[in-house]
């Protein structure tokens, strides 16, 4: 389709003679060609244009980085015979080369002041979540006095979205680690003839530690991650910035809503997470251990205090404060670019998560001081 | 450029619909090599619709759209990339990708579809960047970082790297003040004069069609209703040409252009 392009010097005339097409595409091989070559240094060059057939702005550049070249060692080099387009294409492509300027230069910073950089963004991060949430406590309490500016059916579809359409993937989830929490303990107490233990065991971890973790685990990469998306193409498309200018806060249309939603949302949950991690230790028992239902249910309310339930149920909030709090100041932090949604959905998820197993610690070293 | 009359696009009896909608009822346009075709029409008239159906990023229900000879509608894949290396495309937000700098979004095409070395590559997209305007340091920063007009500048860079003998401009001044916008025109103008390309733009911009088109398609009810030069057009008796441009702005531009044609 189109002419190989070649190029060959005639010593004698001094004279280097181009022909058939100086197009992108045939750049890569034109370059193998010319690095073949072998010039002279100084003296005069004679560029011969006259078997060019066709010459694209890829052509240009490279006869203009050769004249250079040339010129650079010492060499003068004259154009000749190239057609009309050509010649004002070469000229065109010659001064653009001369004013575009070399690419500033990009400073690699060594690794104590990367380190030094990235402790103070981490810092400055720490600084604005603190004054996202302050600012979110002074616009609730704002809005607490207004009931007539409660967005009940943002925050109604909040619950259905993040309650109601997780409940079979929690229960599941649940019945399954009850299921496998049974049969792990079962093994080792089977050994000691103390099956019947295993309703104390496995009620205890249940409802104290399990249910409230997994649940708010579950939750923070469905919910949290959906927050940050969604918020912060909220951002990006100026949706914020337009509430911002009609006298709507974000906070009361947006951020509200889904903290109260998932406020609610989570205990509920986690309740939910209980009855089925222990349906899962009730099958699993019976199968496996010879407990019956009735063996086991009987045991259930003398073994497990009340107390045990409450605690479990009493983490949900804080966790589903954490999620939501995290999931919207990440989503508020989106700046620019598509590529910012998934960095911040990637960072509210693994903040939430972290944080969730660092205040269920706090919890356990509280609790067994105050010896619940 | 043996033949200026040679046909680059050929459409016939082209139907789209979009969501059961019919857009183009029988749709029928051809763009000559070498010169710069506007598409212009009322909101929704379909003039973007025809540029995802040219740019076959749309199946239309029936009809024929070839490009460079080749039928486009049905292509393979092998075929549709050869020409898709010839063409290069301007989207209406620039489309340019957020995650890479401006030297590396007009860098990726060149790293995809030839065997360039690393400084070829980016000696050539740098001379791009400054064909199209721009200077070094809007090189290295993020499109986030440039301004409305300066993203339209390095899409346009990234759009011509390849040396396409065929350029899609989707509005291409729309959002930029009047000045930046009369300095894109001239930028278009002097791209298809030295590169030799064939443009077709998607435009509202009156003052872009009276300066930079060689031939206007006015789209409307479906089908291509005329296609000639702005001074030709403006006199047509067609109702909805008449409405378009018969109104105030209609005539500024007119009047601001029409001695120069």
């Amino acid at each position: 389709m189109t002419a190989q392009p070649a190029i060959h010097y005639n010593s004698s005339s001094r004279q280097l003679q181009f022909s058939g097409d100086w197009e992108l595409a045939n750049l890569p091989r034109l370059q193998t060609m010319l690095a073949k070559l072998s010039l002279p240094n100084s003296g005069e060059i004679i560029f011969n244009g006259e078997a060019i057939g066709r010459m694209d702005s890829a052509g240009a550049w490279q006869i203009i980085e050769l004249k250079k070249q040339l010129e650079a060692k010492g060499a003068k080099v004259r154009l000749q015979n190239f057609a009309e387009e050509s010649v004002k294409l070469l000229k065109i492509v010659d001064t653009k080369l001369n004013e575009e300027g070399d690419l500033p230069a990009i400073k690699k910073p060594n690794p104590i002041a990367k380190f030094g950089y990235q402790t103070v963004v981490q810092l400055r991060e720490l600084q604005t979540y603190l004054a996202f949430v302050g600012q979110l406590t002074f616009e609730f309490l704002r809005l607490v006095f207004m009931p007539a500016n409660w967005r009940w059916n943002s925050l109604a579809a909040v619950i259905y979205r993040t309650g109601w359409q997780a409940l079979p993937i929690i229960a599941l989830l649940s019945f399954l680690i009850g299921v496998v929490l049974t049969y792990q303990m079962g093994l080792q107490l089977r050994n000691y003839g103390a099956n019947i233990f295993i309703v104390d065991l496995l009620g205890l971890s249940v409802l104290r530690e399990f249910a409230p973790l997994i649940t708010a685990i579950m939750v923070s990469g469905r919910t949290g991650s959906a927050f940050t998306a969604s918020i912060g193409m909220m951002k990006l498309n100026q949706e914020i910035d337009a509430l911002d200018t009609l006298g709507v806060t974000p906070a009361e249309l947006l951020l509200i809503p889904r903290i109260m939603g998932l406020f609610i949302a989570l205990p509920l949950l986690t309740m939910w997470s209980d009855i089925f991690g222990v349906l899962g230790g009730i099958v699993t028992s019976n199968n496996m251990l010879g407990i019956t239902w009735y063996d086991f249910l009987r045991r259930f309310p003398q073994a497990i205090p009340l107390r045990s339930f409450l605690i479990g149920i009493g983490k949900a909030p804080v966790f589903a404060l954490i999620i939501s709090s995290v999931g919207c100041f990440q989503g508020m932090q989106v700046k620019n670019s598509a590529e910012s949604v998934g960095q911040n959905t990637t960072k509210s998820v693994v903040l939430a998560i972290f944080f969730i197993i660092v205040a269920d610690a706090i919890f356990s070293i509280i609790f067994s001081k105050m010896q619940l | 450029m043996k033949n200026q009359q040679e046909n680059i696009i050929e459409i016939k009896n082209l139907i789209t619909s979009l969501g059961g909608a019919v857009i183009h009822k029988k749709l029928n346009l051809n763009v000559k090599k070498g010169e710069v075709l506007g598409i212009v029409g009322g909101s929704g008239s379909g003039k973007t619709t025809l540029l995802r159906a040219i740019l076959s990023l749309l199946k239309p229900d029936s009809g024929s759209i070839r490009i460079f000879g080749k039928e486009i509608t049905t292509a393979s894949p092998k075929t549709l990339l050869e020409i898709q290396k010839r063409w290069g495309v301007l989207f209406q937000s620039n489309a340019l990708f957020s995650s890479l700098t401006l030297l590396e979004n007009v860098m990726f095409p060149l790293k995809e579809h030839t065997h360039l070395n690393e400084k070829s590559r980016r000696d050539l997209a740098l001379l791009k960047i400054g064909l199209a305007g721009l200077s070094a340091e809007a090189a290295v920063k993020y499109p986030a970082e440039l301004s409305g007009g300066m993203q339209k500048r390095g899409g346009l860079a990234r759009a011509i790297v390849l040396d396409p003998e065929l350029l899609f401009l989707d509005e291409p001044t729309a959002g930029l003040d009047p000045e930046t916008a009369a300095g894109f025109d001239e930028l278009i103008l002097n791209l298809q004069s030295t590169m030799g390309l064939t443009i077709v733009m998607v435009t509202h911009d009156l003052d872009s069609l009276w300066k930079v088109t060689n031939r206007v398609a006015f789209l409307g009810d479906g089908v291509v209703l005329s296609v000639e030069s702005m001074p030709e057009l403006v006199k047509n008796k067609n109702p909805l040409i008449q409405e378009f441009f018969g109104g105030p702005r209609g005539r500024a531009a007119e009047e601001g252009y029409g001695h120069k044609h």
